[in-house]
Formats: structure tokens, sequence, C-alpha cells
């Protein structure tokens, strides 16, 4: 794509190895070679070791950890013979750094223009008059609004999205030939993160950088690199160019990866579970924190089996729906019946059996288990609590969830931070189903976990529901999830529906603009889908444009 | 040797040597004391000798006797004074945390009514009203310092209360007192046990402080506090009486804070899930 002048590549890593302190390999072996402006992507589960290779290429190894062996080379030089001094001053000027949270990343006691500015300045490559006209040139190469004075703004008054931006910017300061991307767009929302990636892919082409970037998923991946090299347990599993990843993997795993997404192209829920008795309807609801209305108007309808999804961006009141419907925040006005009766707005006021009947799955299993108990305490206690049981028979129920959500019995008296993430998330649902619910709240179940980790856990939920004929309220952001578990959707924006339809009629279309933006804007997996999407949009921009013309 | 799941440092070894030796002491006290408590021995402020290895004190009773029977009485006090401020400490803390609104409004208002009060000052009225026997002292001493436990615990608290499991056992109905014990009080053991040290540390001296003063441990009772005031004149004539006693104290202080410190260094490293974060 981008001319190469010499065939030397601007970044080799050769042998990699890193260790934490007591012995246990992170990354074995890692060889990679990078030309100027190529992208490689690397990609693997939660584990894989690839944020461990992105921060080893600036020759840096987190607390804990420490590059065991391998040669790092930056542009012909072995950045692991460099002493301290020698490599700070590689970091930032030559290779560069974008973190997954930039909301974490900035300082939030000074402007973004101190932080963009400090790189070049520090390394004596600008002064700070040049250096702030060069960010100011990034801001508005970067699409950030009102590129002159945004360097004026502290951290919190940026948005997710503004300050992924502007680390991008902080990362280009230097005009570094290597980036390294560390997820960058996983924690934004689907609508921001085509936006960012955008931004990145023209910004990595208008410079001739060479960059690493760091994901997890592969339809990302898929649009901005030029080779693909996949990792499992610190080991590379195969590398190639995109398209052979994507159409003809050499490996097994590989191939499981690709077929996630297939997957979700032709599974459908199955509509045998639904019956035609309503479990929960939610009336004209209306929710506020403070003065601040999260929830505005909101009806919505459950059957017996049934699975009905709420989607939208973050901030769109989707999660606030589900403490309405458990009872946390009372609503301000509407009504909930359940069973065919009245639901009583606050928590306090809901008889143990009605309680007992709602469960939520939270989103972020390490947080939703207490560390200090035993499985057996966790699963165990509303066996107790709700049916009285103890001894053995909360011992044997206990051992009959676990076999549920297909975990050994024998785990039982493990806790859950011996677990990994998708092992907590079934014992979150197992404690969901000790309680024998009729209706079970899903508040992004999936989010958390790795994408092949995640096919399980809706594999899992599916058959719950097949076996028991429980009802879901699953509320996500994944489009994919919904399109293959739930029967009906709803489409959340500012806290209303925008729609609120079987799942195959929102997503035929004719789509409600927001919906159109949400489903347009998971990225395919295909190489020029983020062109097609870039296309869509100059083309979106150029209408209203002569739309707002046309009123002037 | 494993100490909560952790290799003590040679610091926390040394601090918890001379724990264990204070306990020993106050322990086996009458076992071990060569003398009586209030056995008069000898002349005032002699020598040390072999019959009486640290000397007499002002009334000629043995220093040695006096130091250990006063292990018992001052680290008694202090212990007990600081398990029942952490019991009221830590309940209300938590309730606070976990009910939150009014509750948690007026436990912390009259909390802050009480800090604003010096302590030393509020402690020499109570007792000053009431008479300084030793369940007076103890009780006055334990409500004071539990108004800094409670700030401790409920700031614990709150950063606990919001994390979902414990929404998760209040969505499934539990009381407040399971919340309290079964949810919150296990992961925040590790901080309140660091600051349970502290806390003794600084009954201990204020038990001591009180005794100097003349408020604390009454005679005929050795206590460490109350032997340095007894021999405070003993530094016009440049003899050591009154540093046995104030060593005492100092080496117990350092004793704790060492295993402290070293506990507050394991809960400040991340381990588990906080790691891979």
């Amino acid at each position: 794509m981008a001319e190469t002048e010499t065939k030397q590549p601007i970044l080799t890593i050769r042998g990699l190895v890193v260790e934490t302190i007591i012995g246990v390999r992170l990354v074995d072996r890692i060889d990679v070679t990078l030309q100027r402006g190529e992208v490689l992507g690397l990609i693997g589960e939660s584990g894989a070791g690839k944020s461990t290779i992105g921060l080893a290429a600036m020759c840096y190894a987190r607390a804990g950890c420490r590059i065991a062996g391998g040669v790092v080379d930056i542009d012909g030089s072995d950045v692991r013979m460099l002493d301290a001094a020698g490599r700070r001053d590689v970091r930032g000027r030559r290779i560069a750094y974008i973190a997954q949270s930039a909301a974490a990343a900035f300082n939030p006691a000074h402007t973004i223009m101190d932080q963009v500015c400090e790189g070049p300045v520090q390394h004596g490559l600008m002064n700070r008059t040049e250096a702030e006209a060069w960010a100011r040139e990034l801001f508005r190469a970067l699409d950030l609004p009102d590129p002159d004075n945004f360097g004026n703004k502290y951290p919190h008054q940026a948005s997710g999205g503004q300050l992924q931006r502007a680390m991008s910017a902080m990362a280009m300061s230097c005009r570094p030939d290597i980036l390294v991307l560390d997820e960058p767009t996983t924690a934004l929302d689907v609508t921001t993160q085509i936006e960012v990636l955008i931004l990145l892919k023209r910004l990595i082409r208008e410079y001739n950088t060479a960059a690493l970037y760091i994901t997890h998923d592969l339809a990302v991946v898929a649009q901005v690199a030029d080779r693909i090299k996949v990792l499992r347990h610190g080991k590379e599993v195969e590398e190639g160019t995109t398209s052979d990843v994507l159409h003809a993997p050499k490996q097994e795993y590989t191939a499981k990866l690709v077929a996630v997404r297939g997957a979700a192209a032709s599974e459908r829920a199955s509509p045998a579970t639904v019956t035609d008795k309503t479990i929960l309807t939610v009336a004209d609801c209306h929710a506020s924190y403070g003065i601040v209305k999260v929830i505005d108007g909101v009806s919505l309808d459950v059957k017996h089996g049934e699975t009905v999804a709420v989607v939208g961006e973050s901030g769109s009141g989707k999660s606030t729906l589900a403490r309405v419907i458990t009872g946390l925040l009372p609503p301000t006005a509407g009504a909930i019946t359940f069973k065919g009766a009245t639901l009583p707005k606050a928590l306090k006021q809901r008889s143990k059996d009605l309680k007992r009947q709602i469960q939520l799955v939270y989103q972020i299993p390490d947080v939703a288990l207490n560390p200090r108990q035993t499985l057996h305490d966790i699963i165990g206690r509303p066996v107790q609590f709700y049916y009285g049981r103890s001894g053995n028979d909360v011992t044997d129920r206990v051992a009959e969830l676990l076999r549920l959500v297909e975990l050994p019995e024998n785990y039982m008296f493990r806790k859950s931070t011996q677990l990994s993430g998708g092992q907590k998330q079934r014992i979150c649902i197992a404690r969901a189903l000790a309680a024998e619910p009729d209706l079970i709240i899903l508040d992004e179940p999936t989010s958390a976990l790795d994408p092949l980790v995640a096919e399980e856990i809706l594999k899992l939920l599916k058959r719950l529901q097949e076996e028991l004929g429980l009802a879901y309220i699953l509320i996500t952001h994944d489009l994919d999830v919904v399109h293959r578990i739930a029967h009906r959707t709803a489409v959340m924006l500012k806290g209303q529906f925008v729609a609120f339809e079987d799942t195959e009629t929102i997503f035929r279309g004719p789509y409600h603009p927001y919906t159109e933006k949400l489903v347009k804007a998971v990225p395919e997996m295909r190489i020029d889908w983020l062109d097609e999407a870039l296309e869509r949009k100059r083309v979106r921009e150029a209408a209203e444009k002569t739309d707002s013309a046309k009123v002037a | 040797m494993l100490i909560f799941g952790h290799k003590p440092t040679i610091s926390a070894w040394i601090g918890l040597a001379i724990i264990a030796l204070n306990l020993g002491v106050a322990l086996f006290g009458p076992l071990i004391a060569p003398y009586s408590e209030s056995q008069s021995v000898g002349g005032t402020w002699e020598a040390m000798s072999p019959s009486m290895l640290l000397g007499t004190d002002q009334i000629g009773r043995d220093m040695l006797t006096r130091l250990i029977y006063g292990a018992r009485m001052t680290i008694g006090i202090a212990l007990v004074t600081t398990c029942i401020s952490f019991f009221i400490g830590i309940t209300l803390g938590f309730t606070a945390a976990v009910l939150g609104s009014w509750v948690d409004m007026a436990l912390s208002r009259l909390v802050d009514i009480v800090l604003s009060i010096p302590l030393l000052i509020f402690a020499l009225i109570i007792l000053g009203v009431f008479g300084s026997s030793i369940p007076v002292l103890i009780l006055t001493i334990a409500v004071l310092d539990s108004t800094r436990v409670f700030r401790l615990a409920r700031a614990l608290g709150m950063n606990l209360a919001v994390l979902e499991f414990v929404e998760a056992a209040k969505l499934r109905g539990e009381g407040t007192w399971w919340l309290i014990s079964r949810e919150i009080l296990p992961n925040a053991a590790a901080p309140l046990f660091s600051e349970f040290g502290l806390r003794f540390c600084f009954n201990f001296l204020f038990v001591a402080a009180l005794s100097f003063l003349g408020l604390g441990v009454q005679p005929p009772y050795a206590d460490w506090g109350g032997m340095v005031r007894e021999n405070a004149a003993a530094i016009n004539f440049g003899l050591l009486a009154p540093i046995w006693p104030a060593v005492a104290i100092s080496m117990l202080t350092v004793g704790v804070n060492l295993v402290v410190d070293w506990l507050l260094s394991i809960d400040a490293r991340p381990s588990g899930a906080q790691a891979e974060l």
C-alpha cells in the first residue's frame, strides 16, 4: 500500500521471551517484523500475551514481569542493549503507545494540550509553540471538534471517543516510526468505534507509520491490518496476510475464531420456547437519577420462555431499565405488572418470593461474586435463603446446579478468584438459577468475555431456556448476540424505545435512522468493509450538507 | 512459614517476636515475676543487682516485677479497649455504608461532633466526672476511639457496598446484618486488621498517657505509663528507673508498627484479579 523506499524493516523482534519474576512464561519465542507503512494485527484471547508483546516492542515489561530473551530491534539498533536513558529516548520518539482506556491514561489535572505537547518538548524535538501548532494540526486531522481550542479542555470535558482520538494525537506528537495500538477501540461504542477506526487508518496511511494493532476482535483488525498474527497462550498460532487468515486459516484455532463471527449470520433464536402467556409488562415507565431523566416513557412486555433484547449505546438508559425492573431504582411514573399482579416499585416492598422470581446476571462476573466465598456458599445461599434447605440438601442442589451450567462438581469448594472469566459467568448464572426464577435479566452477560467463551455462554443460555422455559431480558450493545438469541428486540435511544419488534423485522429493515446507524456500525468480517462505511459516511455527510444548503 | 498466606519480612519477624514476648509476659506474668506486685523489697531507686535485675522503684518495689505486672494491665486494657472500639466502629460504620441516606447522615454527624472535641480533654472530662475505675477507663477510650474506626469502616464499606456482589445480595433480600458480616467484612478484613494494630498502639499510648497524668490505672496496680510518672523524679538524680517502663512502651509500639507496616504492604500489593487488571 504505502511506498517502501528500503526493504529494511523498521521493527524486528526475534525470539522474544517474557516471563514473570517467578518464571512463568507469558510470551514464548515470538518473532515480529514490521515494515514502514505496514500494519500488523496481533489477535488472541485475553491472556494470549498480545499486550505484553506490544509493551515489549517498546522494551518495557509490566511490574512483576521481565523480558527474558530475544532481540528488539528498532531501525537497526537493539533497544535491549540500551541503558535507561537510551530507552527513554526511543520511547515516545521512535515508538509510541495508545492504550485501551484513554480516560485512564490522561492525567485529569492537566489540559489535553499540555499532555499532547509534553512528548516533543521533553524529547527536544520542538519548542512549545511548534508543538502546539502540530498538536492542533493533529486534532484537525483526527476530526476533533473545534481543533484550535480543543487542547484547552481537561480530560473530563471530552467524551470517551474524543479522548481516544486525543490519545492518538499524543502518540503521534513526536512523529514516531512505530505505533503500538492496544485495543484502541474496545472501550468505545460501536458507532464511535468506527469513527476512531477510520481516523486511525487515515493517520497511519498519511504519515507512513508502521503499527502493531492489538485486539481480540477479528472483524476490527480485518479493517486495518495488512497482516495478522494469531496468538494463543503466549505462542504464535499462525501469521499470514489478512485475507489469508480470514478466508483460508491454516490452524484449527484460527478457523474457530473466524467461525464465531460467521455463526451469527445463520443462527436464530428458536421460536419453540415462546408461549403466549405474558410474564412481565412495563407500561409507560419513567425513571430518573435525581433531576436527570434516564428513562422516558418505556413500554415493554415479555412472555414466558421468550428473550427480549434491549439494545442501545452506553448512556441510552438500558441498564437503568434493568434496575427499575429489579426494584433497585423505583420508577417515578408508570406501572410494572408481573404475572398479572402489580409489582411493587421499590425492592423493600416486594415479598421474598417476588424477589426470588426475578434474578439479575451482571456484566462483569469478577465483581458480581464475593471473592471471599466458596462457590458452595455463593450458589448455596439462595437455596438456603429461599427454600430453607440446609446441610447435604444444599450441597446436593449446588452439585446439580454446577452440572447444569457445565462445571465440574468438585469446583464446589473453590473460590471464585480461582476461576476464569467464563467460568465465573457460569457461576453467576448458576446463582440466578438456584432461586428457580421465571425471569432472568441479563445485563451484558457476554461483553466482558472473549469471543469463544462468550459463544459458549450464549449456547448455555439458549439451552437453559429450552430446558427450563425461562424468560430473559437481554441488555446489550452487541447486535451479534441479539441476532442469535433474542426473539424480540427493543432499540433504545436517550431513554426511549425507537423500535420494539421481532428481531427479524428489526434487522430486515426498513430501519429507524438510529437502528440503521447501530446496525451499520458493527464491523463485518470483510477487508473492505471500513472503506464502504467511510464511503457511506461521506455520502451521508454530503447529503446533509446539501440539505442544510437547501434550507439556507 | 506463612502468615495470612504471605511470608513475613525480616522487620515483620522482629515485630512478631516483640509482640510474642510481650504477650507471653502478660499471660504468664505471675509465674515468671520474681516478687509480688506490691511487695517492697529494698530502698528507693536501688541500682541494678543480681537479685533485682532492673533495680527498685520510688518506694522500693522490684522494677522487673512491676514491669511484668504492668504488661498485663497496660496491654490488657489496650487490647480490650481496641476490641470494643472496633466492634462498635465496624458495626456502625458498615451499617452507615450499607443503609446510607438518613442513617448514614445521623451517624456521621454524631461522629463528627465527637471528633471535633480534642480526645484527651474529652477523656479527662469523662474520667473526672465518673472517677477513674478500670471499666470506666476502658469504655471511655473505646467509645472515643470507635469514632476513628467508624470513619475507616464507613469509607471501606462505601467502596464495597457499591460492588455488584453486595447488590446481588440486596436483590436476594438479605438483611443488613448478613450484608455487613458476610459480604463486606471478609473483604475489608486486611485493611481493618492493620488499622487494628495502629489503633492498639494509640490506645496503648493513650492509657499510658492518662496514667501518666494520674487519671489512668490507679495504684497499687502497676501500669507502664503510671510507672514513668511515679519514677519521673529519678531523672533529676541521673537514675535509670523511669527509662525501663518507657523502653517497654516504645518497644511494644515499634513492634506492633513493624507488623502493621508489613500487613499494609501486603494490602497495597496487587494480587489475583487485581494484578491481571
